[in-house]
């Protein structure tokens, strides 16, 4: 295998350096020897290959929204080079021999480094535990837990699972929402806007509330919680009460979350029924702030194809969910960098660092520096683009940024060691 | 007017336009032969993705008064469920040469969804809790005749007081006569219990009340709103019978009501629930010139949309 050598790129925001891959590792640029590639990197920036915490590839069962194929392609279109693959497929990632399955496509098609998220509960359905021991202990090695797009609102079975999770190191991924406050009909935010369309909605109350209730649990079984897409003021505020007193809570928040407000619903366009909703603007500017301050540590995607059928329904009858991949590293750099609020070291540990080490992923999120797995992105800081949603790994179009100008961020994705994404080619 | 989607599309001027047209064309309603050539060779669908009689009937006559070609579509059920997407129904139905799709949805903005699908003129009749413009349209040309018969002359509501009492949020016939009265110059005040008031109602042009009995002695128009029987089960207030005795229209509040004032309601009604059968019946009661308004109305509408040169 030829070596790569990247000439000239800022090593994390930290100084401009060279970068040398020999067989999926970096290694000192001084050995480079005469059978080398060269990619120039002069004025770009290499960040850690980025970690989704958060991805529905929707393969098995929805091949036609999304395969692994195309989810991961998508994802190094976006600079990362692992996604957690959430287990809302069909069948329900519940058991070890279906992450394994996963995992299997995974090491077969993907173009990142796929880790199945296991059920919490036996089919989503919130009732009894799904076998958490025998998928961590599996050949698919599962840390993270989420019965994501349902909400595990049975306090007992909370406090059961993150007990039992404790045994191997797990984290229980909530997705916080109180079915009794959103209501089986609720598709958007509950406010002047939903009052106004006569949509049914839900409060910020029914996140926060489950949240407060988890970090509750949390901390009496000392275990590991996250919470998926924070999106309102009221669980920031919850989530940081949980760390100032050492509760062993992470959180996430969703590209969208940070800049799209409710008032994209105003034409009742499906393309933006999300789940959670999109909130008013003073949500998304808490959120910033939190995810600025580390209350909130992680960027994830929530990536979430539809076929486009099921997103052309009357408004409460579509589909919940938006594409984030391919535009998530800009996003955050347009709302958090472009403004001053993150450093680039700080958005490497928001969006590689952390959640790799969230995930519990050995060869994620590692220091650019000899020895280390070779998963970096190269990221333009000043090129500019309109997002186009034909021009798109994913098999689907739910994007929610098409039209809109955002950083170009993305120049090329290297996972270990090879190239899996270069603007251009 | 390209599609009467929202009570607010309209303003004081073109309200004014509808209701003279509407005036004219209720003269129809009194003629042994009732119809008129003007849209002739037009073609008008109601789409019904939910039962309706009246609304659809209406809209039928209307139609059929004007000479337009009237085909009744009735798409009831979930497009989940039947696994054909709103957008198919409504790009299906429009193939056919279709020049106006009068929809009706359980689910609220379907008709703005539509009118961005196709080059037919859409009408909203009714989208889920939002709106139902020609409902407001109905109510308003019924009051101003009912104003005009003490004031001939009138011409905006300023002044008027116009309770609206019953469930608002799940109320389409509410939201869309905020818009068009208050358009018109009215002051409206929306009675509810708290449970039953959308959220964020600070931000409507409106005032509040949760005490009907304090509102009472100043409207000039009561407008109740029907009780939908899913909502006795939702929790939204304990029993039917505190809810007749907190905002029901019963015999006492018909007797404390202002002289002169009216009773609109936009059917059908609960008799016993929200309103009272003396209530109902009452010689100040406008239910039924609402319904009869409603062909008048939707004439002149489809006249709006539909009767200019293409």
């Amino acid at each position: 295998m030829t070596d790569l050598l990247i000439r000239g790129a800022d090593l994390i925001g930290r100084g401009r350096s060279d970068l040398l891959i020999r067989n999926g590792r970096f290694v000192d640029p001084a050995d480079a020897g005469g059978d080398v590639e060269q990619l120039d990197a002069d004025g770009l920036v290499a960040l850690p290959g980025l970690v989704d915490l958060h991805t529905h590839l929707r393969e098995p069962g929805r091949e036609d929204a999304e395969t692994v194929d195309s989810g991961t392609l998508a994802a190094a279109r976006g600079g990362f080079t692992a996604v957690l693959a959430m287990a809302n497929t069909t069948p329900v990632t519940d058991t070890a021999e279906a992450a394994e399955h996963v995992a299997a496509l995974g090491a077969r098609d993907g173009h990142a480094q796929v880790v199945p998220v296991g059920a919490v509960s036996k089919g989503l359905d919130g009732v009894e535990l799904a076998e958490l021991g025998l998928m961590s202990r599996s050949r698919a090695g599962v840390r993270m837990f989420s019965d994501d797009g349902h909400c595990v609102s049975d306090a007992r079975l909370m406090r059961r699972a993150l007990e039992y999770v404790r045994a191997f190191d797990g984290v229980i991924a909530q997705h916080a929402q109180d079915p009794q406050l959103a209501g089986p009909a609720a598709c958007c935010h509950e406010g002047e806007i939903s009052g106004k369309l006569g949509l049914p909605g839900w409060p910020g109350a029914a996140e926060a509330s489950v949240v407060a209730r988890d970090v509750q649990i949390a901390e009496l079984t000392r275990s590991r919680l996250h919470i998926c897409h924070v999106s309102c003021a009221e669980t920031v505020d919850v989530i940081r009460w949980a760390k100032q007193r050492d509760i062993n809570v992470t959180a996430e928040v969703a590209p969208h979350h940070l800049m799209l407000t409710t008032t994209e619903v105003l034409g009742y366009d499906p393309t933006y029924k999300v789940n959670p909703p999109l909130r008013p603007n003073e949500h998304v500017e808490a959120v910033q702030e939190a995810l600025a301050d580390g209350t909130i540590d992680a960027v994830a995607t929530d990536h979430a194809p539809h076929a486009r059928h099921d997103k052309e329904h009357a408004f409460a009858e579509a589909a919940f969910g938006m594409l984030g991949l391919e535009t998530a590293l800009a996003v955050v750099m347009e709302t958090m960098i472009n403004s001053g609020v993150l450093s680039w070291p700080e958005l490497a540990k928001r969006m590689s660092i952390t959640p790799a080490h969230i995930a519990r992923l050995a060869d994620q999120g590692r220091p650019l520096a000899e020895g280390e797995p070779a998963n970096v992105v190269l990221v333009d800081p000043a090129a500019r683009a309109v997002v186009d949603r034909a021009v798109s790994a994913s098999l689907s179009r739910n994007n929610p940024w098409h039209g809109r100008e955002l950083p170009d961020a993305v120049v090329a994705t290297i996972w270990a060691g090879q190239v899996t994404y270069q603007k251009g080619q | 007017m390209r599609h009467l989607l929202s009570a607010a599309d309209l303003d004081r001027t073109q309200i004014t336009e509808i209701f003279d047209l509407a005036e004219e064309m209720s003269l129809v309603q009194g003629r042994p032969v009732k119809k008129l050539p003007a849209l002739r060779g037009r073609t008008v669908v109601n789409l019904f993705f939910e039962d309706s009689t009246r609304t659809r009937s209406s809209f039928e006559i209307a139609g059929k008064w004007l000479s337009a070609d009237v085909i009744n579509i009735s798409a009831k059920g979930s497009s989940v469920s039947k696994g054909e997407s709103l957008r198919d129904t409504v790009l299906t139905v429009a193939a056919m040469g279709v020049d106006a799709l009068v929809i009706r949805h359980p689910a609220s903005g379907a008709p703005w969804q539509a009118s961005r699908w196709i080059d037919a003129h859409v009408l909203n009749a009714g989208d889920g809790t939002h709106e139902h413009p020609t409902q407001a349209l109905l109510d308003a040309f019924t009051i101003r005749r009912h104003l005009r018969r003490s004031t001939p002359d009138l011409m905006s509501f300023d002044g008027q007081t116009v309770a609206i009492v019953g469930d608002i949020t799940h109320s389409r016939v509410a939201r869309s006569n905020v818009l068009l009265l208050t358009t018109l110059g009215a002051r409206v005040i929306l009675v509810a219990p708290p449970t039953l008031l959308p959220p964020a109602i600070d931000s409507w042009p409106v005032l509040t009340c949760t005490d009907f009995d304090e509102v009472l002695p100043h409207a000039d128009i009561v407008m109740m709103l029907r009780v939908q029987r899913e909502r006795m089960s939702g929790g939204y207030f304990p029993t039917p019978r505190e809810y007749t005795m907190s905002y029901g229209l019963t015999r006492p509040r018909l007797e404390a009501m202002k002289p002169g004032a009216a009773i609109c309601h936009p059917g059908p009604m609960n008799r016993g629930l929200e309103i009272s059968a003396d209530a109902a019946d009452a010689a100040n009661s406008l239910i039924l010139d609402q319904v009869a308004a409603g062909v008048s109305v939707r004439m002149s509408v489809l006249f709006e949309l539909l009767g200019g040169a293409e």
